[in-house]
């Protein structure tokens, strides 16, 4: 297991590989679609030091207020296809070094990780309470009352996020290969099998 | 909200809609012991320490936590698909306002969950984007009303996410895309097809619903509908009994496994119905319900519940 410590440098981020499991601590930035259409369409600057060799988290939690206090009560990942249209100039634009998600990305990500030096971490599907816990501070908010709390963007400081690479800075995908893995058994069942 | 009189054999909204926030909570925060035996199942098949391993391992720790904090297992809460049995009325002991009335209880219930955080405000304006925070609107919650014999309500709710609900999929056969004939065996490609494409990212190991006839929308509507059964259940028919083992064995040898990371344990479940059809069509349906599979329900009687379901 590969303990990183958020932002990773892009000496770091070429380390990793495809099947890592990995331990993430340090600050991670929640981010759905409405976040990185408006990433890319403003070109806010003051996003530039926040992910500069950051980490963005496709992410819509449920937060609670207490008193001052922000709370993260549900925090899993969401379905990573979604951002696909924006990743690569995210990448590009802001020099972001990991995604947390789900479910994988697409070939237009898997080429931006390739040439930007970055990795996108598959975080297990459902996994609220688990990874709710592992957030240990609320650091800021933006966009909060524009875009209302799951599309926000939550500044996250994180202890142990438990994560696996499952694309790498070095074109490999195991969503691709399990995608073809799987498909040569299907294939085989197919002619053999039947009821 | 009037409170009926008892000798009019009505029933009071408040106890009703206490009942219907209790069920909301149960839905998103406990997830049903037969989810979780199949889960542990499927750790027992997995190798020690093997990354489908850990990871089933770390969805039982969540499942655990979620129940215990009372919070939901999935920030997604998905949308709300209530099945509503009602009596008929003469023997009806009524809610105000019959179906209605009962919708009017349901959207008060799914507000004060979102306040209670058993729900994430989950709802959004398909044209302007925006969310409606603690509101519904048209098509959220679902709700599917029906009568029955008894004297009784019956209320029966699942939580359906929307990456799961995103794999699901539709095939008319025949078709040539996967080979499939109108046939049983061509019906067999279809599903397995389904479970290809769907990798891990209905959040596998998952459930599926099938469906075989119907029309496009009574097709998709009764696949949903098999997610009602219970997973240890048998098909009472036969011929549909073979054919769930028989899909539930071959997509666990597509080494798919949790969250499509590889393993044994891509499905926990297979359940398939049919409906007639007419000849032109001929539809395999298949909802894909991630392992996050909140269902509940209960038995209303009374003023009180006569039984929590699942
Ligand atoms: S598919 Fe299910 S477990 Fe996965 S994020 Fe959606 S609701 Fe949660």
């Amino acid at each position: 297991m590969v303990i990183l410590n958020s932002p990773i440098s892009k000496k770091e981020v070429v380390k990793l590989r495809a099947g890592d499991t990995v331990h993430l601590n340090g600050i991670i930035v929640t981010a759905r679609d409405v976040a990185h259409k408006y990433l890319i369409e403003k070109k806010p600057k003051e996003y530039k030091k926040l992910l500069k060799n950051g980490v963005l988290y496709h992410c819509g939690p449920v937060v609670d207020r207490v008193g001052k206090k922000w709370i993260i009560a549900a925090a899993g990942p969401t379905t990573s296809m979604r951002q696909e249209p924006y990743t690569a100039e995210v990448i590009r634009e802001y020099g972001v070094s990991g995604i947390i998600g789900k479910g994988g990305m697409g070939d237009r990500t898997l080429e931006a990780l390739k040439k930007y030096k970055a990795v996108y971490f598959h975080a297990i599907g459902g996994l609220a309470q688990v990874l709710a816990e592992c957030v240990v501070d609320v650091k800021d908010v933006f966009m909060l009352k524009e875009f209302g709390s799951p599309e926000a963007m939550w500044v996250l400081d994180v202890r142990d996020f438990p994560v696996t690479i499952t694309m790498d800075s070095h074109g490999n995908s195991l969503h691709k290969t399990m995608y073809e893995k799987s498909g040569a058994i299907l294939n085989s069942l197919i002619t053999k099998g039947g009821l | 909200m009037q409170v009926m009189k008892k000798t009019d054999r009505g029933l009071s909204n408040k106890n009703l809609l206490n009942t219907f926030v209790e069920l909301i909570r149960r839905a998103s925060s406990d997830l049903p012991v037969d989810v979780v035996t199949a889960i542990k199942e499927g750790l027992l098949t997995e190798k020690r320490n093997s990354i489908a391993y850990k990871t089933l391992q770390m969805i039982l720790k969540n499942i655990k936590l979620a129940k215990e904090k009372s919070l939901p297992m999935c920030q997604d809460t998905g949308t709300p698909v209530f099945y509503v049995t009602l009596p008929n009325p003469p023997l009806s002991p009524f809610v105000k306002g019959g179906c209605s009335g009962i919708r009017g209880i349901i959207n008060q219930a799914i507000k004060e969950s979102v306040h209670k955080l058993y729900l994430r405000p989950n709802i959004v304006d398909t044209l302007t984007g925006k969310n409606l925070g603690d509101r519904t609107g048209p098509g959220y919650p679902v709700i599917n009303f029906e009568e029955w014999e008894k004297d009784y309500i019956k209320v029966i709710l699942m939580l359906k996410g929307g990456g799961c609900e995103n794999v699901g999929t539709q095939y008319a056969l025949p078709d040539s895309r996967v080979n499939a004939g109108r046939d049983l065996e061509g019906v067999r490609r279809c599903i397995l097809d389904a479970v290809h494409k769907a990798q891990g990212r209905g959040c596998s190991p998952g459930i599926l619903g099938v469906c075989i006839g119907g029309d496009r929308v009574s097709s998709y509507e009764e696949s949903k509908r098999q997610l009602l059964r219970s997973l240890d259940d048998r098909n009472e028919n036969p011929v549909l009994g073979k054919l769930e083992q028989s899909i539930m064995k071959d997509s666990n040898r597509l080494g798919i496994g949790p969250m499509g990371f590889g393993g044994k344990t891509t499905l926990l479940g297979v359940k398939i119905g049919s409906l007639c059809r007419i000849p032109p069509s001929y539809f395999v349906s298949v909802t894909y319900m991630c392992w996050a599979y909140r269902r509940r329900g209960f038995e209303y009687e009374n003023e009180k519940v006569r039984r929590w379901l699942y």
